[in-house]
């Protein structure tokens, strides 16, 4: 026969590091369930780092003496892999939750969509871990090559371009909530679009001179032209630093705001619930 | 002890240029379990999906366990839950970790016993360790049953409960909600277009038509009223004629 014991809650708090938590553990319950997309996620970042370190080797017969840096563009690749992680773990994890049609039981509980995009940046963090570290561990023996000797600068730029990267995945899986599953190869390109424009492989001085203001406005130029600084004439520019600091302020800003207001307009709309009818 | 668990007044949702729900008013007791019936496009989801906050409405009130439903949604969702055959749980997770992220998502003390509790009670041993997707259509409802009753709900909202299960497993879902509000009691809202479910389990009827609530009773009193013989003819009835819908009291 059944048993109708009442439950005992913990008391009810705005902002619930459970409820965040249990996000979490959802997100690498699904992640834990499937080896082939564990295996996916350090599959592309080494293979990137294979090509580009070829290219490097074949690079270093050049004249430039950017380019003759060793590592250059492995660090380049592997600091660029940590943005396209980060943007890419939010928009995924986010659309686990559409393809599930999900959304519905989630916001029926007292979950808080803040509390939901948090959760989204935590699992986009493991995810990047889980991608980007195997394949810095492999340019070692591959190249002798170790990022991990940039030392600290290399923290600086790995929190910078996680927090970009996840801002714009907040923003693209607003845009995938807002415009529906139609808008979601936005997920996979989205990012893109600051690609060119960060300087990743080149300083940003090789743009047309209309194109550098607005790649200053970005966080990740100056993550990138910091690293270049830091590999070639072994300085660390604070002042880079501290502008991509507060521009990711302003950036993660935006994103919060912008997937509060869709979510907001999706209560509005309806696109929460799909339950038939 | 609010002896109303749901206060709606005025009600509507508009999409665009379409009323999908054209100013409703009504009453839950506490303790009880209504249906809210009506065909395709009635609004009996749109209705639901208020109630929950899932939907913000255009105009009008809701005040759910004696809270205003806007202002205090987060604290009333504690004591609330919801199921819908239309709403899925990732199914490469299992049973176990589904429930298991919703007993924290509502902010449960001993989540572990809770859902080894609800297996008990539910019979979700065998397959509790297996991944959702891979569950008959049964099995998923009683998952889904014990999703809805994770945090032992005041009040429950259920969309078309046993819509596409054989007779067996939806007779076994009845029962076990009729127990279920009898033992806690419990109030339960639930959507549906089975009138068999509904004759067995309401004791009120909220028939929507169009977005508007065009009839409420007894599901006795209003297979009499309209001088039919089961609540199939009283719905057929209502969703064939045009208007006149009888005024109540009388044929």
């Amino acid at each position: 026969m059944a048993d109708f014991k009442p439950v005992e809650q913990y008391p009810d708090r705005t902002f619930d590091l459970r409820r965040i938590g249990s996000m979490g553990l959802r997100y690498l319950f699904l992640l834990r369930s499937s080896w082939t997309r564990i295996i996916e996620l350090a599959y592309w970042p080494i293979m990137q780092m294979v090509l580009w370190g070829f290219m490097s080797q074949f690079l270093l017969t050049s004249e430039s003496p950017v380019i003759k840096t060793a590592g250059m563009l492995i660090a380049a690749v592997l600091l660029w892999d940590v943005m396209f992680r980060s943007n890419i773990g939010v928009a995924i994890s986010f659309l686990e939750e559409m393809w599930s049609r999900n959304l519905a039981q989630l916001f029926a509980s007292p979950l808080r969509p803040y509390e939901w995009a948090l959760s989204l940046l935590f699992i986009s963090l493991v995810r990047t871990i889980i991608g980007v570290i195997p394949a810095a561990i492999l340019a070692i023996p591959f190249y002798s090559y170790s990022i991990f000797d940039m030392g600290i600068p290399l923290i600086a730029f790995f929190i910078n371009l996680m927090i970009f990267g996840g801002a714009i995945g907040l923003i693209v899986s607003a845009l995938v909530l807002r415009y529906g599953m139609g808008a979601e190869s936005l997920a996979w390109v989205g990012i893109f679009l600051v690609a060119p424009i960060s300087g990743i492989y080149y300083p940003i001085s090789i743009l047309p001179d209309w194109l550098q203001p607005i790649a200053w406005a970005l966080p990740s130029a100056y993550v990138f032209e910091g690293m270049r600084t830091v590999l070639a004439d072994n300085v660390f520019r604070a002042d880079f630093l501290i502008n991509a600091i507060l521009l990711n302020v302003l950036y993660i800003a935006t994103g919060f705001a912008i997937f509060l207001y869709v979510f907001r307009i999706a209560r509005v709309r309806g696109f929460l619930v799909q339950m038939g009818e | 002890m609010n002896t109303i668990a749901i206060h709606v007044e005025q009600l509507t949702k508009k999409f665009d240029n379409k009323t999908a729900v054209d100013g409703i008013t009504f009453e839950v007791k506490a303790g009880t379990i209504t249906a809210l019936l009506g065909g395709n496009g009635a609004g009996k989801t749109t209705t639901i999906s208020m109630l929950l906050g899932l939907l913000l409405p255009t105009s009008g009130r809701i005040q759910v366990l004696g809270e205003d439903m806007i202002a205090s949604r987060h604290r009333i969702l504690r004591r609330i839950n919801f199921g819908s055959p239309y709403v899925d749980l990732p199914k490469r997770l299992t049973v176990r970790e589904n429930l298991r992220v919703f007993a924290g998502l509502y902010g449960l003390r001993r989540a572990d016993q809770r859902i080894k509790e609800l297996a008990g009670a539910l019979v979700l041993e065998e397959f509790i360790d297996q991944p959702t997707g891979q569950l008959s259509s049964g099995q998923l409802t009683r998952v889904a049953l014990a999703k809805a009753l994770i945090n032992a709900p005041t009040l429950l909202l259920l969309d078309e409960p046993t819509a596409s299960l054989d007779p067996d497993t939806g007779d076994w879902v009845r029962s076990y909600l009729e127990q279920y509000s009898m033992n806690t009691g419990a109030t339960i809202l639930l959507a549906s277009h089975n009138m068999n479910e509904v004759d067995r389990l309401c004791s009120n009827v909220l028939m929507m038509k169009q977005g508007k609530i065009v009839d409420h009773g007894t599901p006795k009193g209003l297979v009499k009223r309209y001088g039919q013989e089961t609540l199939e003819q009283v719905f057929l009835d209502i969703a064939r004629r045009e208007e006149n819908i009888p005024k109540r009291g009388g044929k």
